[in-house]
């Protein structure tokens, strides 16, 4: 048996080596997707990552400055490896254009927060416009019991701001969603505001 | 000059020299078939089943490389194609389906038959399209045929709402250039990127132990040439999976055969043992690979592939090169010869051919003959020789597929056109007569299962109304074959479900239909019944070929195991041997 099998004096395989795709870092991903804004392209790109098994975190999508061309911003939690099979495959949609994971790339990134906050004292009042000054946040909407208020920012910003209002008592909250762009230019570490 | 939307389909479809549509009519689609009517000039098959057009369309495509069209109505009709439109986006086929719509303004209420088919299909087509205006109409249509059959292939569908085949319009059929500006983000030609090509050249020259792995994207490629080339001028063997039969000549001396769950043990043993596999048009399918992590150990990978999405993903590779497989094929032997095609190792590579024909003298793919109950993998062979090998092969899925790939040899490229993606039972007898409109000087053999051939018998009538004189071998086991084997393996022998052997009698039901019956139950009758058929060209066959009920496909790799775990025709593993060698 040894001799017509392995009896050839050939080197053969040794250690399997590590072959499958290997499980990457699981972290929040954004992604940046130029379409083409066709009937149906959001829905494409949703069932696409939706069939992944993965949940989108937020989404924002809004026209450019080109006409019927659109951008949106995806925020994904995912498999770093699994991510690039999505941005691989979003880039084969016909209607996508552009695909680019710049969750590694300098950019720059902003949410607009609306927040209507239960201030029936006058010192909840004062505190939360405090608080808005702080974040450099706008009044919006004022009524005997509540401050609706505006900031943008991004998330570290916004989260901060949130837990500070919290203790208040939130009544209601809506976000758009996070944009992002890449930077052209970033001279100094740390210049990200 | 203005016209119908109906008629601006037909128009549009003859722009795209469409000389076959399969399909069957219904409320929505009825101005499109009416124009048909009137124009008279492009063939309609009539299937009896939507799941039959669509296979159809797709044995017609996978035969000619051609885009296959089917049609169908709205609602159930669009329904009865979603099997066919998965399997075809599976296995990378052109289609181009058209189903009617109800009219626009009844869209999003529940009409009367109406379903988001748009919706459905969204997750298994390359692309689709609702058409919104009869002015942007003859675009579509036309946009449909250019992304599927460019770049990986795939299915593409039309939904027209009624109410726009019935308007008027005068709009122009556009242009190939501006069907092309109209798809900004789609850019379907690659030619491989030349750095990579040279590191692939390397790797190859300084290879001890290469082998080459051809999937379904060669063919589509039409690369057989350059294939041939490339592995004699290296010295190659060459293994290819059910879709990329033929695609590699399978009588060749480098020749493999199939890899894989089903693959033959030298083939098997070839990758496992390599030190370089050269994927082209292939995309590691679990299927083809077993176990991921010990698959092809010890190998460097370079993989070839039109579509980035399939480099990296089952599997990591070395070397990745994105591009037409025939243009990168062709530049990897440019610059091979530029090189002066040196083997760097020439001894090393002689000792692996030798010990290849080794493998191949030690398991080759047998079986053992009975003279007293008909063998399947017989009933293969005979057909084989009863068609001098140069029939086309049309499978259904299970047992009889794995033997119709094992015991037939193919030649050229589309000669066996098998559901290999989504493995669907009843592609076979559609399929196989959409393959003989497509390619009515080949003989078209439909190989199908008792179990499979039931799903879309009904099609036999097709068959008889249009005179397509397809064959279909029925290797009758009167079992769920390939999932009794695996109950039987892995199961204990548990026959849960899988007993078929309540069955019509399959020749008075082709004789209903108005087909030939015939049927073999001892072994000398199954040359006999061959031969009657091989002389009957206006009507379809059915030849019912009473089988050896439990016999096993084999070699197997057990699903989730590795290459070296295979079961061997004697039912013994090939471990001991494999462990010798991994050493
Ligand atoms: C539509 C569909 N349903 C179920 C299966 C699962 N399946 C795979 S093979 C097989 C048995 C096929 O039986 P038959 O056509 O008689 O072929 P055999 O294996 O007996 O040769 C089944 C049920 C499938 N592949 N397709
Ligand atoms: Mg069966």
């Amino acid at each position: 048996m040894a001799d017509t099998v392995g009896g050839a004096d050939i080197t053969v395989a040794k250690a399997p080596k590590f072959r499958q795709t290997k499980k990457g870092h699981v972290r929040k991903h954004v992604i940046n997707v130029k379409v083409r804004n066709e009937i149906g392209v959001l829905a494409r790109i949703a069932t696409l990552i939706a069939g992944k098994g993965y949940n989108i975190e937020s989404l924002s999508v809004g026209e450019t400055h080109e006409p019927g061309i659109s951008r949106m911003t995806i925020e994904v939690v995912g498999d770093d490896i699994v991510i690039d099979q999505v941005v691989k495959q979003l880039r084969k949609l016909i209607d996508t254009l552009k695909v680019r994971d710049i969750t590694d790339v300098p950019h720059v990134e902003r949410e607009l927060v609306l927040v209507k906050v239960h201030t029936p004292t006058s010192r909840a009042r004062d505190e939360v416009l405090r608080i808005v000054e702080i974040f450099r946040g706008k009044i919006i909407d004022v009524s005997p019991e509540t401050y609706t208020i505006e900031v943008t920012g991004d998330e570290d910003k916004i989260d901060a701001m949130l837990e500070l209002l919290k203790p208040f008592g939130i009544k209601e909250m809506a976000r758009t969603g996070k944009v992002a762009m890449k930077r052209e230019l970033f001279l100094e570490e740390g210049n990200t505001e | 000059m203005s016209r119908k939307g109906a008629d601006i389909v037909i128009e549009t479809l003859k722009e795209e020299k469409v000389d076959v549509i399969f399909g069957l009519p219904g409320g929505a689609i009825m101005e499109v078939y009416d124009a048909l009517y009137r124009d008279g000039s492009i063939k309609h098959i009539l299937a009896r089943h939507e799941q039959g057009a669509g296979h159809m369309a797709e044995g017609y495509a996978k035969a000619t490389g051609k885009v296959g069209v089917a049609m169908t109505t709205s609602g159930p009709g669009a329904t009865n194609i979603v099997t066919p439109i998965a399997d075809a986006y599976m296995d990378s086929v052109p289609l181009v389906v058209i189903t009617g719509q109800v009219p626009t303004h009844m869209i999003g209420n529940d009409a009367f038959q109406e379903v988001d088919i748009v919706g459905i299909t969204r997750p298994i087509t390359k692309h689709n399209f609702l058409v919104r205006d009869i002015e942007e109409l003859p675009l579509v249509i036309r946009k449909a045929f250019y992304i599927a059959s460019t770049g990986r292939p795939g299915p593409v569908l039309v939904d027209i709402p009624k109410d726009i085949t019935q308007q008027l319009s005068d709009v122009k059929i556009p242009s190939m250039d501006e069907v092309k500006r109209s798809l900004p983000g789609y850019k379907p030609h690659v030619e491989g990127n030349t750095q990579q090509i040279k590191k692939a050249a390397k790797l190859i020259m300084s290879a001890r132990r290469p082998v080459l792995y051809v999937g379904g994207g060669a063919v589509n490629a039409e690369a057989q040439e350059e294939l041939v080339e490339l592995a004699e001028l290296m010295k190659i063997p060459v293994t290819t999976t059910t879709q990329g039969k033929g695609a590699f000549p399978e009588n060749h001396p480098l020749a493999l055969r199939m890899l894989g769950m089903h693959g033959t043990y030298y083939a098997n043993m070839a990758v496992y043992n390599s030190d370089l596999l050269i994927a082209v048009g292939a995309r590691f399918d679990d299927r083809v690979t077993g176990k991921i992590d010990e698959f092809a150990p010890d190998a460097r990978i370079i993989h070839i592939d039109i579509d980035p999405a399939s480099i990296s993903k089952n599997i990591i590779v070395d070397v990745p090169i994105v591009g037409d497989v025939k243009i990168v094929l062709r530049k990897l032997i440019n610059e091979l010869k530029r090189k002066g095609a040196k083997i760097e190792h020439p001894e090393d590579r002689e000792k692996w051919i030798e010990q290849i024909e080794k493998w191949k003298k030690l398991h080759p793919l047998t079986y053992r003959n009975s003279r007293k109950v008909i063998k399947p993998q017989y009933v293969i062979e005979q057909i084989y020789e009863a068609t001098n090998g140069d029939a086309i092969i049309v499978p259904g899925v299970g047992q009889h597929q794995m033997w119709a790939a094992m015991f037939y040899k193919y030649s050229y490229p589309r000669q066996f056109l098998n559901s290999g993606g989504l493995g669907t039972m009843g592609f076979g007898l559609p399929a196989g007569i959409g393959a003989k409109v497509g390619r009515p000087d080949k003989e078209v053999f439909v190989i199908d299962g008792d179990g499979s051939f039931v799903m879309t018998m009904q099609e036999i009538i097709t068959a008889v109304q249009y005179r397509i004189p397809v064959k279909v071998a029925i290797i009758n086991n009167a079992y769920l074959g390939m999932v009794r084997q695996w109950q039987e393996l892995f199961y204990d022998k548990r026959y849960s479900e899988v007993d078929l052997s309540l069955q019509p009698d399959f020749v008075k039901l082709a004789e209903a239909m108005g087909a030939v019956g015939f049927r073999a139950e001892k072994p000398k009758e199954v040359r006999e019944i061959l031969e009657e058929a091989m002389k009957i060209d206006d009507r379809p066959v059915v030849l019912d070929f009473v089988v050896d009920r439990e016999e096993n496909v084999l070699p197997m790799v057990p699903p989730g195991k590795s290459y070296k775990d295979m079961i061997l025709e004697d039912g013994k593993g090939a471990e001991a041997e494999t462990m010798y060698l991994v050493g």
